[in-house]
């Protein structure tokens, strides 16, 4: 099992004081390996989950289990140190750091896992989306589908086990948007990395074997029943 | 990418901010450079904790302090002369072991170096306790052969046989006499303003055109030094008679002065400007300075004063409390700059915030952007302060030719003064400072929100 979330429960505080329920999740599940399209309305809890699984936001309650372990239990430190060796993320705004090189922007991602930088790698993954000639170019000077290309290497960086993808073809032409997708779907692939992918496009989640649609497994009134009892 | 290469890349992202915050440090750093060498120069220069002499005999008009800048340090014209036969006195004295004049008031041409004039006995003595002039070349012969000191030959690329001429009354004179003077021998450095000056043969001083007095004008001034004392009076007008009718008798065989040779002066006409005294040891005879000092007071229009005392006052009184102020000044200004840094790193957080996010999201902890910020704020402190420190040595080297002409003060532009060791831990617990509040806005920094923004 490479993700299992158990009664995950999440609510925001509003301004006023009272508790917006968010994510009231059951049961949610992946395989090692597996490739799932996530579905759902804007507001409806998508970057949310994400970032529970993540570990950037910590649920109310319940386990989020990776790779054997829970990460909502973990102390923030150890949670940081996880998150940078078992998960990668590609956001929708590619979130590049406009003061490092196409290079530098993947060994970012390694310099925090503890594994040590491994340059070789990170120009490996460069050439794999087809960047080897750009390896020292700002951001600024890429496209934008080259930009998500160097995110999409960054996310493997440290070879995770998990890849959150946060509609990384939303921004994108839609020349680019096959290329980019047909990338990441086939590096988790050949790496074995499970990928979810929160999108909003029926053609893009068309072409995923697991579909799952955010309202059809989310109730949030659990957390208010929950209160309530 | 350590912590370090991280900061280093943002400082280059906002390159123009970093460059002008780490310029005003160095710009402080720079100027309390400047401060600490010239007053390391003026404070070395007036730190002798000894001079080799006891008591320095003068005139009675001035100050204490002219006297010894003008004996000791050459940095002030004599203000009045003492006759020749005070002097030969003075030698009398039992508890006086060397008395050695000295003659002063011209300078050389080039580079405006004072000229003394002083005996033999000059170079025997030790010019501080324990350690011996070291002459290279030859003893003076003739009247117009000249010992220089070591800086004197560095400026002005002199050596054996250099040959030069000297101006009349100081650097501003326009007035330069005739004759050629001829090193002969050089000083080694001593660290002492005999570096910077060029001694001449007392004899030889006398007798250079325009330094003779008449005897009128020297007998108005033995009456009135001596007026006090009618009996040595009495003696100095003899034998200044001697000379009068030496005169007249030259004149009356028809022997004329204005010829091209020239005579030895006779002692009644001889004036000096500063009598070095040394007394005996003052392991045996500890009062000896003292006794003689306060009877010199009396009576005579001369004073005898301890060569250190009047420095030390100056450098405690007034010069001490410059270069606190000045130090005072230029720290505040490099804490103005830590605080120009302190705005520009912290107004650079807002817009921060969503790389700090992105960093986080990809395992940075919190302790990694704060240390990154904190990186940067010790980058911009230190590089800003390292460059500064260089600046300021290397300004100190182009003008320390100029310093040294305009005010004889000996710099040693790449000498380390001891405040400057504090300077760095210093700006490294400015960096910490300045840094801290925007590294805690990156500690605290939202991980969600940041992303969201």
């Amino acid at each position: 099992m490479s993700l299992l979330l158990e009664r995950v429960r999440k609510s925001y505080r509003e301004p006023g004081g009272q508790k917006l329920p968010v994510l009231g999740i059951e049961r949610f599940e992946m395989t090692q390996g597996e490739q799932v399209a996530l579905l759902g309305a804007s507001g409806g809890g998508k970057t949310t989950l994400l970032n529970i699984i993540a570990g950037i936001l910590t649920p109310d309650a319940g386990r989020v289990l990776i790779d054997g372990r829970d990460i909502a239990a973990m102390q923030e430190v150890v949670r940081d140190h996880f998150r940078a060796a078992k998960i990668g993320i590609i956001f929708q705004t590619f979130n590049l750091l406009p003061a490092f090189s196409a290079l530098e922007n993947v060994l970012l991602g390694m310099s925090f896992s503890g594994k040590g930088v491994d340059r070789a790698f990170a120009k490996q993954l460069l050439e794999r989306v087809g960047l080897g000639h750009r390896l020292n170019h700002s951001p600024q000077k890429l496209s934008v589908g080259e930009q998500q290309r160097v995110a999409v290497a960054r996310s493997l960086a440290n070879k995770p086990v998990l890849l959150l993808a946060d509609e990384p073809t939303a921004n994108v032409d839609p020349a680019n948007q096959q290329l980019i997708l047909d990338l990441i779907r086939d590096t988790c692939r050949d790496h074995r990395v499970s990928l979810l992918m929160v999108t909003h496009s029926l053609e893009v989640s068309g072409t995923f074997p697991r579909v799952e649609k955010l309202h059809e497994f989310n109730h949030p009134e659990l957390c208010l029943q929950e209160q309530a009892a | 990418m350590n912590l370090l290469t991280i900061a280093w890349k943002n400082i280059q992202q906002r390159r123009l901010a970093s460059s002008l915050t780490a310029l005003s440090i160095g710009l402080g750093v720079m100027l309390m450079v400047l401060v600490l060498v010239i007053f390391g120069a003026v404070d070395s220069a007036f730190s002798q904790r000894s001079v080799g002499y006891d008591l320095i005999v003068g005139p009675a008009r001035g100050s204490d302090l002219q006297l010894v800048l003008s004996a000791v340090y050459r940095m002030q014209s004599p203000s009045e002369t003492l006759p020749y036969l005070y002097l030969e006195e003075l030698k009398k004295d039992r508890r006086v072991v060397s008395a050695v004049p000295l003659a002063s008031g011209d300078v050389t041409k080039e580079g405006a170096f004072p000229i003394i004039g002083t005996t033999t006995e000059y170079f025997e003595n030790e010019y501080m306790p324990g350690r011996a002039f070291q002459i290279r070349g030859k003893r003076i012969n003739g009247l117009f052969d000249t010992i220089i000191g070591s800086e004197v030959a560095r400026q002005n690329r002199w050596d054996l046989g250099s040959e030069f001429t000297i101006v009349h009354g100081g650097a501003d004179s326009d007035h330069v006499h005739d004759e050629k003077f001829t090193v002969v021998a050089v000083l080694a450095p001593t660290g002492t303003a005999n570096d910077r000056t060029v001694f001449l043969n007392l004899d030889g001083f006398y007798a250079i055109a325009g330094h003779e007095k008449t005897v009128e004008e020297i007998e108005i001034r033995l009456r009135k030094f001596y007026a006090s004392d009618p009996d040595r009076l009495t003696i100095a007008l003899q034998q200044l008679e001697s000379v009068k009718a030496q005169a007249a008798e030259g004149a009356a065989s028809g022997h004329n002065h204005a010829h091209d040779h020239s005579h030895e002066t006779p002692d009644a006409m001889k004036e000096v400007s500063a009598i070095l005294v040394r007394t005996r040891l003052a392991r045996d005879y500890p009062f000896d300075a003292m006794s003689l000092s306060g009877e010199l007071q009396k009576g005579f229009q001369a004073m005898a004063v301890n060569p250190i005392r009047p420095i030390q006052r100056l450098m405690e009184t007034l010069l001490g409390n410059i270069q606190k102020a000045l130090v005072l000044l230029t720290s505040i200004i490099i804490l103005v700059s830590g605080v120009g840094i302190f705005v520009s790193i912290y107004n650079s957080m807002a817009d921060r915030r969503r790389e700090i996010g992105i960093m986080r999201a990809l395992g940075a902890r919190r302790l990694h952007v704060f240390g990154i910020v904190l990186s940067e704020s010790a980058l911009l402190c230190i590089g800003g302060g390292m460059l500064g420190w260089f600046v300021g040595h290397a300004l100190a080297v182009a003008a320390s030719p100029w310093v040294i002409r305009q005010t004889g003060l000996l710099i040693n532009p790449w000498a380390v003064n001891p405040w400057e060791a504090v300077l760095f831990p210093v700006l490294v617990g400015l960096a910490a400072l300045v840094g801290f509040l925007p590294a805690m806005t990156a500690y605290r920094t939202n991980v969600a929100e940041a992303l969201s923004s």
